[in-house]
């Protein structure tokens, strides 16, 4: 058994988030999440305080610590300042560091995400990037997407937008230099090594699932992890 | 200080708010969905305020939207925000303005985190300095954008060509605020109002002629949730928090939501397509859905700017029926052209929204 606990500890947002949980479930009853999914904030502060090697190692390996959206009601209403939002922040942490990720559905869908908003940060130097929004992707976009796409330098440069240019301006283009200082930095605090692991641990449990798998945004794995759900989620 | 109150309980909620000289960094979200939003910022602080701001086009992402989906660590997302506050420092401001809610949240997480766990600090800035050569103060003030406008809405008021005021009947529009989860949930007490009695929409609202709506889901969040947003297997999470909030403010009858968050707009804009199409149900007065705005949209509507400048064209929920009743004119057949008057083409209006535009 790891010293999971330890590794949590060392985390800031572990420190600031789990404080004495009385169990009152304020937290639970603000919470979006615990509407929608199977998930219950209070019980998992429970779970953390009660600091049980085997029960933090079985949570780095379930969905519940990836129902969470991290609006952080939670921090606003805990009448004894927990954070769950924090404390689920800091397990997704440690369950990407140990690889754990990838041994429950939802933490599956990493790959997408570092695939998509991970990798336009990089190349963009935005989180998000119109170009590559589609209504076959997000299609509550709904038609006036598909107008814009059509005719996206109009409809940005009408809108006072400066998409893909040099100078400032809303979604200029970010010049190389600033790029090659966001990769810097990336590989010298731990993000670069962050993308890899993602990678290397998804590659691995598609040959144990025996999806097929490779860089494209159109393997099976991806596909899978983007659209479906095998499991029900939602009913208690 | 901004003081806005008379109710004692509301004193620590008010902040202090640079009034010139400003670092501008940019929203990912605002910029891709609401890029006019951005814009119309620039132009009320330099042409209608005369405001000194920095529209500087070597920042980037905060990294925020990667941080809050967790693939970005939180060392790298310090030291990302840290090249920011360099550029800043570079530049000679120490007035940082974000359009982003989630930046501005995170931001102030940082700097918190910096305030209470100082070796958090030392090993940013050696991280910035190992990566980029670069080094940083930390702004003197940190205030949203949307803070900003709050806080000059009685000199726009007195600009304004146009009010939120029914002009058939005189009486205030019913204005619903949605704020941004990361805008005070966090740090009540970095956001006007605080996170349960809310004033930085409200008090735009309110000086500029309309009427706040305090309805039961006020404070419930849009549902962005992050990934429960960009996986489309998550998705259902998103809807059925934007749902909950428009079943909620549906018997007050709004005449419009206006945000603070670039994301909130988006969703409650696109997820009333949905529920329009999936379920014929829209939930403003009139049968008719109920229009979105940012803050900028709204404060650009009260000065008399052109709405196809303001970018309500790029909208899914139509914005006609307010400015209807506002009184404003303008030009329907423009609505769609590009900015030379070039035709080029329309997209296709949804059957319940038909009656909301002028075809």
């Amino acid at each position: 058994m790891s010293d999971y606990l330890k590794m949590l500890q060392e985390d800031v947002r572990f420190q600031e988030g789990l404080n004495a949980c009385i169990n009152c479930g304020t937290c639970t009853a603000i919470c979006p999440a615990a509407e929608v999914y199977k998930y219950d904030p209070r019980i998992l502060t429970d779970k953390l305080q009660a600091r049980n090697e085997e029960v933090v190692e079985e949570l780095l390996k379930s969905d519940e610590i990836w129902y969470c959206g991290e609006c952080m009601s939670c921090k606003t209403r805990c009448p004894r300042d927990n954070v769950p939002g924090l404390l689920v922040i800091a397990l997704r942490n440690l369950s990407q560091k140990t690889g754990l990720f990838a041994e429950s559905e939802k933490g599956r869908q990493q790959l997408f995400l570092k695939r998509s908003i991970g990798e336009w940060i990089l190349n963009y130097g935005y989180c998000v990037y119109a170009p590559h929004v589609t209504t076959k992707m997000f299609p509550e976009q709904g038609p006036v997407w598909d107008w814009i796409k059509d005719n996206m330098d109009e409809v940005y440069s009408r809108a006072g937008a400066k998409l893909g240019q040099d100078g400032p301006g809303c979604l200029r283009k970010i010049p190389d230099a600033d790029l090659q200082e966001l990769q810097s930095i990336f590989d010298v605090t731990g993000g670069t090594e962050r993308y890899e692991q993602i990678e290397k641990v998804s590659a691995a449990k598609a040959a144990e699932l025996n999806i097929p798998f490779d860089d494209s945004h159109s393997n099976p794995y991806f596909l899978k992890i983007y659209n479906e759900n095998e499991k029900d989620h939602h009913e208690i | 200080m901004e003081h806005h109150s008379t109710r004692p309980d509301w004193t620590q909620y008010q902040k202090d708010i640079a009034d010139d000289h400003y670092y501008y960094a940019r929203s990912c979200i605002r910029q891709n969905f609401f890029p006019a939003s951005e814009q119309t910022f620039l132009r009320i602080l330099k042409d209608e305020l005369g405001k000194d701001i920095l529209d500087d086009a070597h920042h980037t992402t905060c990294t925020g939207i990667g941080y809050h989906t967790d693939v970005v660590p939180l060392e790298t997302t310090m030291t990302v925000v840290a090249r920011n506050f360099a550029l800043m420092t570079e530049a000679g401001y120490k007035n940082y303005v974000p359009s982003c809610i989630t930046s501005f949240g995170l931001y102030t997480e940082i700097l918190e985190t910096w305030h209470h766990f100082p070796e958090t600090l030392e090993k940013t800035r050696e991280f910035l300095y190992k990566a980029t050569k670069r080094e940083f103060n930390i702004p003197e003030n940190l205030a949203h954008t949307s803070d900003v406008i709050f806080k000059f809405r009685n000199e726009i008021a007195a600009k304004a060509k146009f009010r939120l005021i029914n002009k058939e009947t005189g009486k205030p529009l019913r204005i619903v605020d949605h704020i941004g989860c990361h805008y005070a949930k966090m740090f009540p007490g970095k956001g006007i109002g605080g996170a349960e009695y809310p004033y930085v929409l409200a008090g735009m609202i309110e000086a500029w002629g309309g009427q706040t709506v305090d309805y039961p889901e006020r404070r419930h969040c849009c549902g962005f949730g992050f990934r429960q947003y960009f996986v489309k297997a998550n998705r259902s999470y998103s809807l059925s928090a934007s749902r909950k909030k428009f079943e909620s403010m549906e018997p007050f009858k709004p005449d419009a939501i206006v945000n603070n968050c670039p994301g909130c707009p988006y969703f409650l804009d696109r997820w009333q397509y949905v529920t329009a199409e999936s379920e014929g149900k829209v939930f403003g007065p009139d049968n008719k859905p109920i229009p979105v705005l940012t803050y900028e949209e709204m404060a650009g509507l009260v000065l008399g700017y052109d709405p196809w400048d303001l970018g309500l064209q790029m909208h899914q929920v139509p914005v006609e029926p307010l400015m209807d009743k506002m009184g404003i004119p303008y030009d329907a057949s423009k609505k769609y052209l590009d900015k030379n008057g070039k035709d080029i083409g329309k997209p296709v209006i949804p059957e319940l929204f038909k009656s909301s535009v002028h075809e």
